[in-house]
């Protein structure tokens, strides 16, 4: 998969059948993808 | 800037703010937060965009005991966040909005949906981006609804109801920013009676009346929000009413539409802040 370099954590990667993953970032930097966990019902302006 | 996801508003905002300061980016789920004790030894500003409410809110509390000044403060980010709070706050300052009656009961809901007359528009007192609001015809569809709340439980079972306003297909949302609106548009509706952009709504630069100004300025001097997106919606005879005031304003759509760049308003304010 390809992470922009300018990445934030946090961020919000799409794969393949929907699956959204959320970048994180090691204490070097090193880039590293979780499954996101989802929206909830007190999420959303 | 403490967040949750970064979506591109969040992007936006790290750029802007790495411009004029030196910025400390905090991922919520990624770190615990230390009440009295600022990340980097110490913060000047905070910069509160988590999507949750509930982060938010306990984000920028925590953030206060930091001594930091915060973006939008704990208690105005909960009167934001919960509509019946804004309501109530607005309703306070004389500010014209919606007709609403709260009730506690199924059977209480049905005689405040039949005193606002049908349809009416049935809404959770915190929840975004349109989920659960719905529209009900008649007594039976608000008693339903109604029931079905009480079983989900918790802030589910104050049933807030508000009249349905035959706005024109559209609503206004104006960013405020600092006691000053920076930009508006409109959100035009694909065809449902939502007009929420995460539920399709176009948004079309719209020029900033007087009234609208003033209105949304006051919305925030009201809910105590520094930087918030103020929905307001066109009623035919009563003009313009607002509907909510959002404490962590969504503004991609709104930039793309305008051409005004909403992150750097924000960024100045924060810096601003943090000097005074």
């Amino acid at each position: 998969m390809e992470v922009d370099d300018d990445a934030l954590p946090g961020e919000l990667v799409e794969h393949d059948c929907g699956v959204v993953l959320e970048v994180h970032r090691g204490p070097n930097g090193s880039i590293t993808l979780k499954p996101f966990e989802g929206v909830e019902e007190d999420w959303g302006e | 800037m403490l967040y949750d996801v970064a979506r591109l508003e969040e992007k936006m905002l790290a750029a802007e703010l790495r411009g004029r300061a030196e910025l400390e980016l905090v991922h919520l789920p990624s770190q615990p937060l230390r009440l009295g004790e600022p990340p980097g030894g110490g913060v000047d500003a905070a910069l509160v965009r988590a999507i949750s409410l509930y982060r938010a809110v306990s984000s920028a509390a925590v953030a206060e005991s930091w001594g930091a000044a915060v973006v939008n403060p704990p208690v105005p980010l909960m009167a934001a966040g919960d509509k019946l709070l804004t309501q109530a706050l607005l309703e306070r300052r004389g500010i014209p909005t919606p007709r609403a009656l709260v009730a506690y009961t199924p059977e209480a809901a049905v005689e405040a949906a039949g005193e606002l007359g049908y349809p009416v528009v049935f809404k959770p007192t915190v929840g975004s981006w349109g989920r659960l609001a719905a529209l009900a015809g008649d007594g039976e569809a608000v008693r339903s609804i109604a029931e079905h709340r009480e079983a989900l439980g918790g802030p589910y079972k104050v049933h807030y109801l508000q009249e349905y306003v035959r706005k024109p297909g559209r609503d206004l949302r104006v960013i405020c920013v600092g006691g000053r609106a920076v930009a508006a548009a409109y959100r035009v509706s694909p065809g449902g009676w939502l007009t929420n952009a995460a539920r399709g709504a176009r948004s079309i630069p719209a020029r900033l009346d007087g009234e609208a100004e003033e209105l949304a300025v006051g919305a925030c001097e009201a809910v105590g929000v520094e930087v918030a997106g103020v929905d307001l919606v066109e009623d035919p005879e009563r003009g313009y009413l607002v509907l909510e005031v959002n404490g962590v304003p969504e503004f991609k759509s709104l930039t793309s539409a305008t051409g005004v760049n909403v992150a750097a308003s924000i960024a100045e304010h924060v810096v601003w802040r943090a000097r005074v």
